[in-house]
C-alpha cells in the first residue's frame, strides 16, 4: 500500500489533469504577455466560478454513479426566483435568496426521491427535470430579464484587494466551497459512505449504510449547491437572466470528467473538478488573449475531454 | 487513498496563484491596437459575414481583430466572458451584437469604465445609451418597406394575413412586426391578421407555424415572416397545400439564400440589411478612436433596401441582381 510519492501521484486521478493545467498555463504564459498577471487569474476564477460551483454538485452525484442533466436549468430557475422575489415582489433580499436556495434544494430533493423511491435512472429523472425547470423559468420570468437588483444579490460580485489584484467575494466563496467538500468527502464518514455507495450500492447497503437516505441527501445537497451557483451567477451578471445556464449541465460534466472523476461512480476527487473547471477557463481565456476564435475553444475542449478519459483509462490498465 | 491529494493540489494552486501575482504588465501597451468583435453565435451566416467585414476593415486600418461568440442565441454568460477577456487583452474598442439586451449592460459598463469604446452592432442594448454608439439596421423601416410593398401588391384584394414572428420580448422582432403593420396600414389586432406565431427565425419552426396557421385559417393570402428561413419554412407548408402560387410571402434580412428565393419567386420581396457594413463601419470607428480621435456616438443607420423582381408602383426597390451582389451568407 505504501507506494513512493511519484508513483502515488501518477496513480491518482488528478495528477494528469493538474499536469495539463500547468502545461496550459505555461503555454499561454509564453505566448501572450497578458496571461501571467494577477488580474487575469482573478478573471479566470470569476469566469469559472458558476460552472465550477455547479460542478461541485455534479461531482457529488457522479460519485454515486448518477448524473445530473438539470443542474444548469435548476440554477437558472433559482436565479430568477431570487431576483424576481426581491425586485418584483418586494421581498427582503435575504429572504429572496433563501427562497431561491430552497427552491434549488427542493429540486434536488425531488430528484433524489424519484431516483430512490421509484428507482428511476438519474439520467431520466434529471432529463425530465431539465425541461420542467427550463419551462418554469420562462413561465415565471415571462421571458423578461430582471434588472435593478438590490445590493445584497450582487454582493458576491464585489471585489476586495489582494496586492494589486481585485478578487471577487464570489471567487473566494467558490474556493471555500471546494475546500469544504474536499474535507467532507475525504475526511468524514459521510464522504466514505458516498464513495462506498458509488463503488457498489449492494455492498454499501449490506455494510449498514442507509443508501436510499444517503442518496436523497446527496441530491438535495447538490441542489443546494446549485442554489449557491445561482447566487454567484446573479452577482456576476448583475441581472436575473431566464436564458442562463443552457449549456451548463454539459459544461459541469465536462469539468468533472476533465478533473479525473469516473462516470461509473466511486472514484474521483472534488478538487479534481476544480482543476477541470480551471482547465476549461484557462483555455478559453488564453486562446482569447491569443486571438483565437471561440469555436476553436469549443473544439479544443472536446478533444481534451476525450484525451483526459483516454489517458486515465490507459494508465489504469497499466497499473492493474 | 482518496484523501492524499488535497495537500498536493493546494501547493499547485498556490503555485499558480504565485505565478499570477508575480509579474506586472500593462495590457495593450505593445504592438498594433486591437479591436474585439463579439457576435451572438459563430454559426449564423449573418455573423459570419459580419466577421468578414470586420476582418477586412481591421486589415485596412492596421488593427488586430479578436473575435468571440456565444454558444447559442441568448448565451449571455459567454458574451460577458468575452468582454472581460478582451478588456484584459487591452482592446481599444469592442463591437458587440448583444444576445441579451439588458443582461449584458453591466459587463459593458465595466469595459467602458476601463476606457474601452463599446459599439453595439445590429441589436441595441437596453437602454440604448449603455454603449457609446449603435450601428444597425432600422428594423422598423425594414418592416415598413415590405408592408408598403405588400399593400401595393395586393392591389385592393382583401388580405388575410399570417405573421410568423421571432420570439416574445425581442426588440428586433417587435420592430419588424410593427413596421410591417404600419407599412400595410393596419393596427395591431386588426381582424385581417388572422394568425400570429413565433418561429425564433427557424425554418423548421416556420414550417410548423405556417401549417398550424393554415389549419386555423385556410384562406390566408399574405404571409409576413421575421426572416427568410422562416419564409422558406412557410413556403414549404404552403406548397404542401398547393397554395404556393396564390399566397404572397414577404420577409426581412437579405441573406443570399433568401435573395435567391426572391429570384425564384418563392418569396415576393425582402428587406435587405448589411451586416458587412455594420462591422466595417464599427471597426473604422475604433480605428479612429485608437488614433486619438473622438469616440463614436449615437445611432448610425446602416441602411435597408427592398429587393424584389416584381416591383410595384410607388415603392422604391432594387432587383435581385442588385440583391445578390450585396447579399450576405
Amino acid at each position: 500500500m505504501e507506494a513512493s510519492l511519484p508513483r502515488r501521484l501518477v496513480s491518482t486521478p488528478v495528477a494528469g489533469p493538474l499536469a495539463a493545467l500547468l502545461l496550459a498555463c505555461l503555454f499561454f504564459g509564453l505566448n501572450t504577455g497578458q496571461f501571467f498577471t494577477g488580474p487575469n487569474f482573478s478573471l479566470i476564477i470569476q469566469q469559472v466560478m458558476v460552472v465550477g460551483t455547479l460542478a461541485i454538485g455534479q461531482t457529488l452525484i457522479i460519485l454515486t454513479a448518477g448524473i445530473d442533466l438539470a443542474c444548469g436549468a435548476v440554477m437558472a430557475f433559482g436565479g430568477i426566483v431570487m431576483t424576481k422575489l426581491a425586485v418584483d415582489s418586494g421581498l427582503p433580499p435575504l429572504l429572496a435568496v433563501a427562497a431561491g436556495l430552497a427552491v434549488c434544494a427542493g429540486f434536488g430533493l425531488v430528484n433524489g426521491l424519484l431516483v430512490t423511491r421509484i428507482s428511476l435512472p438519474p439520467f431520466i429523472v434529471t432529463l425530465g427535470m431539465l425541461n420542467v425547470a427550463f419551462a418554469l423559468t420562462h413561465i415565471y420570468s415571462a421571458e423578461q430579464t430582471v434588472t435593478d437588483l438590490p445590493a445584497l444579490l450582487t454582493f458576491l460580485g464585489q471585489t476586495f484587494q489582494v496586492g494589486q489584484t481585485n478578487v471577487t467575494y464570489g471567487s473566494l466563496l467558490t474556493i471555500l466551497l471546494f475546500l469544504l467538500f474536499a474535507y467532507l468527502l475525504g475526511s468524514t464518514a459521510w464522504g466514505r459512505h458516498v464513495y462506498a455507495l458509488g463503488n457498489n450500492p449492494e455492498v454499501a447497503r449490506l455494510s449498514g449504510i442507509r443508501t436510499s437516505r444517503l442518496l436523497v441527501g446527496v441530491y438535495t445537497l447538490a441542489g443546494l449547491v446549485y442554489g449557491v451557483a445561482a447566487l454567484l451567477l446573479v452577482s456576476r451578471t448583475g441581472v436575473g437572466d431566464p436564458q442562463a445556464g443552457q449549456t451548463d449541465n454539459l459544461d459541469s460534466i465536462t469539468a468533472v470528467v476533465l478533473g479525473g472523476t469516473s462516470l461509473f461512480g466511486g472514484r474521483g476527487l472534488v478538487l479534481g473538478t476544480l482543476v477541470g473547471a480551471l482547465i476549461v477557463g484557462v483555455f478559453r481565456n488564453g486562446l482569447q488573449l491569443m486571438g483565437v476564435a471561440s469555436i476553436y475553444q469549443t473544439l479544443i475542449t472536446g478533444v481534451l475531454v476525450i484525451l483526459a478519459v483516454a489517458v486515465d483509462q490507459l494508465s489504469r490498465r497499466r497499473t492493474r | 487513498m482518496n484523501a492524499k491529494l488535497p495537500a498536493g493540489l493546494l501547493t499547485a494552486a498556490l503555485l499558480i496563484a504565485g505565478c499570477g501575482a508575480g509579474s506586472q504588465s500593462t495590457p495593450g501597451s505593445a504592438g498594433t491596437p486591437k479591436v474585439g468583435l463579439i457576435t451572438k453565435t459563430e454559426t449564423n451566416p449573418f455573423f459570419v459575414k459580419m466577421k468578414e467585414g470586420a476582418e477586412k476593415a481591421a486589415q485596412a486600418n492596421g488593427l488586430e481583430l479578436m473575435s468571440a461568440a456565444g454558444k447559442f442565441d441568448g448565451d449571455n454568460a459567454s458574451q460577458i466572458t468575452a468582454v472581460e477577456n478582451m478588456v484584459a487583452a487591452g482592446v481599444k474598442g469592442i463591437l458587440i451584437t448583444p444576445s441579451d439586451t439588458k443582461a449584458i449592460v453591466p459587463a459593458i459598463k465595466k469595459a467602458r469604465d476601463a476606457g474601452v469604446m463599446v459599439i453595439a452592432l445590429d441589436t441595441p442594448t437596453e437602454p440604448q445609451d449603455a454603449t457609446d454608439a449603435l450601428f444597425a439596421t432600422d428594423n422598423l423601416r425594414a418592416g415598413e418597406l415590405i408592408g408598403q410593398y405588400a399593400k401595393a401588391a395586393m392591389a385592393g384584394k382583401p388580405a388575410k394575413i399570417a405573421t410568423l414572428d421571432l420570439a416574445p420580448g425581442v426588440t428586433v422582432g417587435r420592430l419588424r412586426h410593427d413596421g410591417f403593420l404600419k407599412g400595410f396600414g393596419v393596427q395591431e389586432g386588426d381582424p385581417s391578421v388572422v394568425c400570429s406565431q413565433d418561429t425564433r427565425g427557424d425554418q423548421a419552426r416556420g414550417q410548423t407555424a405556417m401549417e398550424n396557421c393554415l389549419q386555423k385559417a385556410p384562406d390566408i393570402n399574405l404571409v409576413y415572416t421575421i426572416n427568410e428561413p422562416a419564409a422558406l419554412g412557410a413556403y414549404t407548408a404552403l406548397k404542401a397545400k398547393g397554395r404556393e402560387k396564390d399566397v404572397l410571402i414577404v420577409s426581412v434580412d437579405g441573406g443570399c439564400t433568401g435573395t435567391k428565393a426572391v429570384q425564384s419567386g418563392q418569396i415576393a420581396a425582402t428587406s435587405q440589411q448589411y451586416p458587412l457594413k455594420m462591422a466595417g463601419d464599427g471597426v473604422k470607428a475604433v480605428a479612429a478612436f485608437a488614433k486619438g480621435g473622438q469616440k463614436a456616438t449615437g445611432y448610425t443607420d446602416t441602411g435597408v433596401t427592398l429587393i424584389t423582381d416584381r416591383a410595384v408602383p410607388g415603392v422604391e426597390a432594387e432587383d435581385t441582381a442588385f440583391g445578390l451582389a450585396n447579399c450576405w451568407g
